[in-house]
């Protein structure tokens, strides 16, 4: 049985991992090859690198860290933020990524979903959606959430993976910071819908937040996390624990 | 020295790193006089199995791994890699392989319950159906990731491992000095490492 995968998410600007840490035994909390490190050596399943720099000297300064944690981590990688053309999805696949996150970019020119795609392979490609509730229906949000496109969610997903988009990362506004859980009712709708990997994410406040997604959507892939991972209110080795001991298949 | 066959299909970014990591002495290499110098060969691979089968062929280093395998030479195929060691792939098509090993590839499209997706995506546990000795670091079940959506089939003499998906997939094979990974082990931490380890050790 394919196992159920725990992703610890780290934002990245110019070359620093934004939400600090308390780790114990972490020297550098906002270095992000050390807590790339750390994660792997707790058991995360995979990891997600996104940068959120704006200037190119922090591009820069992300692809040598991608470099770096690819040279010495060895499970899967994706990144994402700032990808607009294939051009880019070629950027970050050289320096060791496995797996490219569109969010932004596909909205502005959809056809990049098909064109990685067909380059890289479906399995390459993830799309990446910030999800609202607006008037009754679920729209697709830009700039981190902060635009309302107007356009609808569960079709724009539909139509990503028809595309070519192998895996979706579904991250709710509605939910996200809130830490009251996982937006169960649109991760469900966005399950019944594609048949690739969905990640969940927007919500997790705790171990329990994780036993609910698992519990409620049995075809859900993922659970991802930043700040509850990075402040160590959720160590991953207990989570993964108990959500064995809750009958979900897990990598110990 | 270990050769890792570089014939222009996929990254390898994440492998020569990971070889690194355990010490291990490797180039990468499309020169068929330092292949058969090598101590073993890594056949690479992901992608499509006709473009790749065609690059191999084109570039001629097919008859070169061919050659040093049936000499006695440790091969080691990962994931398409692993693959194209079978005689054919029925990916889009049908398409012949190295012949190295007996048994074809063929989609789980229709060939797994249709409610699991398509690819195999994700960390499953190895089921060691025989023993080896690329399995010498590692233990019964550990996971190992996985991407794939077609596999190996009728080619029972040389599974050595399996992976639950729908039914017993085909995970890992072995004739001999011959071997293949369906996962990959540059992308199945420490497990994964070992398994490299493991083959780099061999005689």
């Amino acid at each position: 049985m394919i196992t159920k995968r725990i992703i610890p998410c780290l934002d990245i600007k110019n070359g620093r991992v934004v939400k600090g840490t308390n780790f114990k035994g972490l020297n550098d909390v906002s270095d992000p090859v050390e807590l790339a490190r750390l994660y792997s050596a707790v058991g995360a399943d995979e990891l997600v690198f996104y940068d959120i720099t704006a200037s190119f000297e922090g591009r820069q300064l992300f692809t040598d860290i991608l470099t770096r944690v690819a040279s010495e981590i060895f499970i899967p990688l994706t990144v994402g933020g700032g990808i607009n053309t294939v051009d880019d999805f070629d950027r970050v696949l050289k320096c060791g990524a496995d797996k490219v996150s569109v969010n932004s970019g596909a909205i502005k020119n959809p056809a990049l979903i098909g064109e990685a795609a067909r380059k890289y392979g479906d399995q390459c490609v993830v799309l990446s959606v910030d999800v609202k509730r607006v008037d009754g229906q679920f729209n697709v949000c830009a700039l981190g959430g902060r635009e309302d496109t107007g356009i609808e969610a569960i079709n724009w997903i539909k139509q990503g993976v028809e595309s070519g988009a192998g895996e979706v990362v579904v991250n709710s506004i509605d939910t996200d910071g809130v830490k009251q859980g996982f937006d169960i009712e649109l991760l469900k709708m966005v399950c019944d819908t594609v048949n690739v990997p969905v990640i969940a994410s927007g919500g997790a406040g705790g171990v329990q937040h994780f036993i609910d997604l698992f519990k409620a959507i049995p075809t859900i892939d993922a659970g991802l996390a930043a700040s509850i991972f990075h402040f160590g209110e959720v160590a991953i080795p207990d989570l993964k624990q108990e959500l064995k001991n809750n009958g979900i298949v897990m990598r110990l | 020295m270990i050769a890792i066959i570089d014939y222009g299909v996929g990254n390898l970014f994440s492998l020569i790193s990971s070889f690194k990591k355990i010490g291990a002495d490797i180039t990468v290499t499309a020169d068929p006089e330092v292949i058969k110098a090598a101590d073993g060969i890594i056949l690479p691979g992901v992608g499509a199995f006709e473009d790749a089968a065609k690059k191999l062929r084109d570039t001629g280093l097919d008859k070169v791994v061919i050659a040093e395998a049936q000499n006695g030479k440790k091969l080691m195929g990962i994931c398409l890699g692993m693959q194209m060691l079978f005689e054919k792939s029925f990916e889009y098509g049908e398409h012949k392989g190295l012949g190295l090993l007996k048994g074809n590839i063929i989609p789980m499209q229709n060939t797994i319950p249709n409610n699991l997706k398509i690819p195999h995506i994700g960390w499953n546990a190895l089921h060691l159906t025989r023993d080896s000795e690329i399995f010498k670091y590692i233990n019964a079940n550990d996971c190992v990731y996985f991407v794939h959506s077609y596999y190996a089939a009728d080619c029972d003499d040389s599974v050595i491992a399996t992976a639950e998906y729908g039914k017993e997939l085909t995970a890992a094979v072995q004739n001999g000095n011959i071997f293949g990974c369906q996962f990959h082990p540059e992308k199945s931490g420490e497990v994964g490492l070992n398994i490299l380890r493991a083959f780099c050790e061999m005689e």
